[in-house]
């Protein structure tokens, strides 16, 4: 029978029934301290440090610090010397504040090279899924199973069933992959993925950049998947190639052997047309809670949306464009890569921000924002009155100085609007970078494919 | 890891959907690197609304797709750490349902009308060896995978299990492993 791409990654790393070989293991400061605790009370070592990389991203404030003493919460700073201190004792290779390879971890992956087709990545975060833009089987952990990843180098886990979404027509002007897992999600919903590896498929995925595929994966768990993947052609080739941890030359036939071979089959396929998709803005406080700008917040169906209205302040009818906001995010493992700086860069070009708005780009990783100061981006923003920051998680969570007041609206290009997500009391519109530097110019949504 | 066999007792109700693990333990929380301690701050910003009245019994009855969201095995603390030993829902997130198992905490999935029923109960009992959720004289079967449940049962230390395969991830390394890349000689 022929297979599918998830099925070629998963016989080839299957060690015996139920335990998968990782190939490459992600670690962060949030997830990782009890893990590293408990080796240690076992008597146990990293099996591979030589297949483990950690940085530090979540807690880091963005203002450039570059040391951990620098941090002023108490805890955040314990948390990321605690990383420090493990990383030392256990042998683990460590890009921490102050180093140029700092950032988001799902940044820093791929822009090492260290994210190649075929492989099999875990880091405990739920947005690992992210990795499997290049052709990887990526998923998120939890501490205990980072713990027995960092013993073991394996997994035990249960393959999961096999969705397929194809695509079909092309996107449209100004319409971006956010915007088109955005509508995925409103489509198949927020648990449509739980218990699948989903892989991504057709003519607009294939014409999509290495960064908006990247984009997609990573929101597969918002729809509850696990994993996302798109099959590796050209495009992912083009992007590996030259990177710090790339083989050369790639062994090319071999990565492009991994797709989905014809006629395989998957347990559940959904067909989108992605033509007939427009810039998305997300009204309520689940990703699955999402709309076209070009209409109206829409009637509670259930006591979920009631109360989901409530939260976010908005009125059943109001039309998506009258929506008025205090801050605007672009950042996040989501939406932070230099692609997306680039495409928000343009939106911004000698414009100005909204009085009484307060608008920040955050670069995914230090080496984004050292490309993006070499193209200017960074005066760019800065013209306009954005907040240029350093790298690093910023307020896709708040776990760090960056965080919204209660009360405040957010235009966000990140990928969860859950209540308190940006801070307490806060209230997130997830968008794409386009749609979010856009609202920052005006002060509240707008149809960018009209708006000039 | 704590055994679990047979947890009998009065439920708590929580009637909502989609609860991500940022409401069950929000951010601020996620800065501790201790494992325990975490109950005191189960939902933290809901637990703050008038009328809010969550007891820590030992069975949590709640709506579908329970758990979403973040990674974070902090939720599971929490909620094992406030009281519950059995979580029964429609449905679970796939990366907060593995997280429960390798805790000793039970996620035990009811069809919807079932949990209709339960959350109209007073008490149950949640039997893992047969796999069986008791209340008001009815039986419901409940699924778990056979491997989960004889770790469940014994109380087993997963690395512990795993490394009874050593030979095989050595044999595996020896002629399978994929050749790079490696993280040590990036500099």
């Amino acid at each position: 029978m022929p297979d599918t791409l998830f099925d070629k990654i998963w016989q080839r790393h299957e060690v015996s029934e139920g335990i998968l070989y990782i190939d490459l293991h992600l670690v962060h400061e949030v997830t990782s301290p009890q893990a590293f605790e408990a080796l240690r009370v076992a008597g146990r070592k990293v099996r591979r440090p030589d297949r483990t990389l950690a940085t530090a991203d979540h807690n880091v404030p963005t203002d450039g610090s570059q040391v951990a003493a620098q941090i002023r919460d108490q805890l955040s700073r314990v948390q990321v010397e605690t990383l420090e201190r493990n990383c030392e004792e256990f042998g683990v290779p460590l890009y921490s504040l102050g180093s140029d390879h700092q950032g988001i971890v799902h940044v820093i992956g791929p822009e090492l090279g260290l994210t190649q087709p075929g492989m099999t990545i875990v880091c405990g975060d739920s947005h690992t899924s992210t990795h499997g833009a290049f052709g990887a089987l990526a998923f998120g952990i939890g501490t205990s199973e980072v713990e027995h990843v960092l013993a073991t180098q394996t997994m035990q886990q249960r393959k999961p069933r096999s969705m397929r979404i194809l695509y079909s027509g092309e996107l449209g002007y100004g319409v971006t992959a956010k915007d088109l897992m955005l509508a995925t999600i409103g489509r198949i919903g927020v648990a449509g993925g739980v218990g699948y590896a989903i892989e991504y498929a057709g003519p607009p995925i294939e014409a999509l950049s290495m960064e908006g595929r990247m984009t997609m994966c990573n929101m597969t768990i918002e729809a509850g998947g696990r994993a996302g993947m798109v099959a590796p052609d050209n495009t992912t080739l083009e992007w590996v190639e030259g990177k710090p941890a790339a083989p050369g030359p790639l062994p090319a036939d071999e990565w492009l052997a991994l797709r989905t071979e014809e006629g395989a089959e998957f347990d559940l396929q959904y067909e989108i047309d992605a033509s007939a998709v427009s810039p998305q803005v997300t009204w309520g406080t689940t990703p699955g809670m999402v709309t076209q700008v070009t209409e109206a917040v829409p009637e509670p169906e259930s006591e979920g949306d009631q109360r989901a209205l409530e939260y976010m302040a908005l009125k059943a009818g109001t039309p998506i464009q009258e929506i008025e906001l205090d801050r605007v995010f672009i950042g996040s493992c989501t939406n932070s890569r230099i692609g997306d700086l680039r495409e928000a860069a343009e939106v911004v070009q000698g414009r100005k921000v909204a009085g009484g708005v307060h608008a920040m780009v955050v670069p995914g990783s230090q080496q984004v924002k050292a490309q993006a100061e070499s193209e200017g981006l960074d005066e760019v923003f800065l013209a306009a009155g954005f907040d240029w920051r350093s790298a690093g998680c910023s307020m896709c969570l708040g776990m760090n100085p960056d965080i919204a007041a209660p009360g405040e609206r957010v235009a966000s290009t990140s990928n969860r609007n859950f209540e308190g997500r940006q801070g307490r009391g806060a209230r997130s519109h997830l968008v794409s970078p386009k749609m979010a530097a856009a609202a920052a110019i005006e002060g509240r949504f707008v149809d960018i494919r009209e708006w000039s | 890891m704590n055994k679990i066999e047979k947890v009998k007792g009065p439920i708590s109700v929580l009637r909502r959907h989609d609860v991500d693990t940022d409401q069950i333990i929000p951010k601020q929380f996620l800065k501790r690197v201790e494992r325990s301690g975490f109950g005191e701050f189960l939902f933290y910003d809901w637990a703050k609304e008038p009328g809010w009245d969550l007891d820590p019994n030992p069975i949590l009855v709640t709506g579908r797709n329970f758990g979403c969201g973040s990674s974070r095995e902090h939720a599971p603390w929490a909620l094992e750490d406030f009281g519950f030993k059995v979580l029964i829902a429609p449905s679970f997130a796939d990366i907060f349902y593995s997280n429960c198992t390798k805790i000793g905490l039970l996620p035990v999935p009811l069809p919807e009308e079932e949990i209709e029923a339960l959350m109209e109960a007073v008490e149950a009992e949640v039997n893992l060896a047969d796999q069986v959720v008791r209340f008001d004289r009815r039986e419901v079967p409940f699924d778990i995978h056979p491997e989960t449940k004889r770790r469940l049962l014994g109380g087993l230390d997963d690395i512990g299990v795993t490394l009874q395969q050593e030979h095989a991830i050595v044999a595996y390394e020896d002629e399978r492993e994929r050749k790079g890349p490696v993280t040590t000689t990036l500099g």
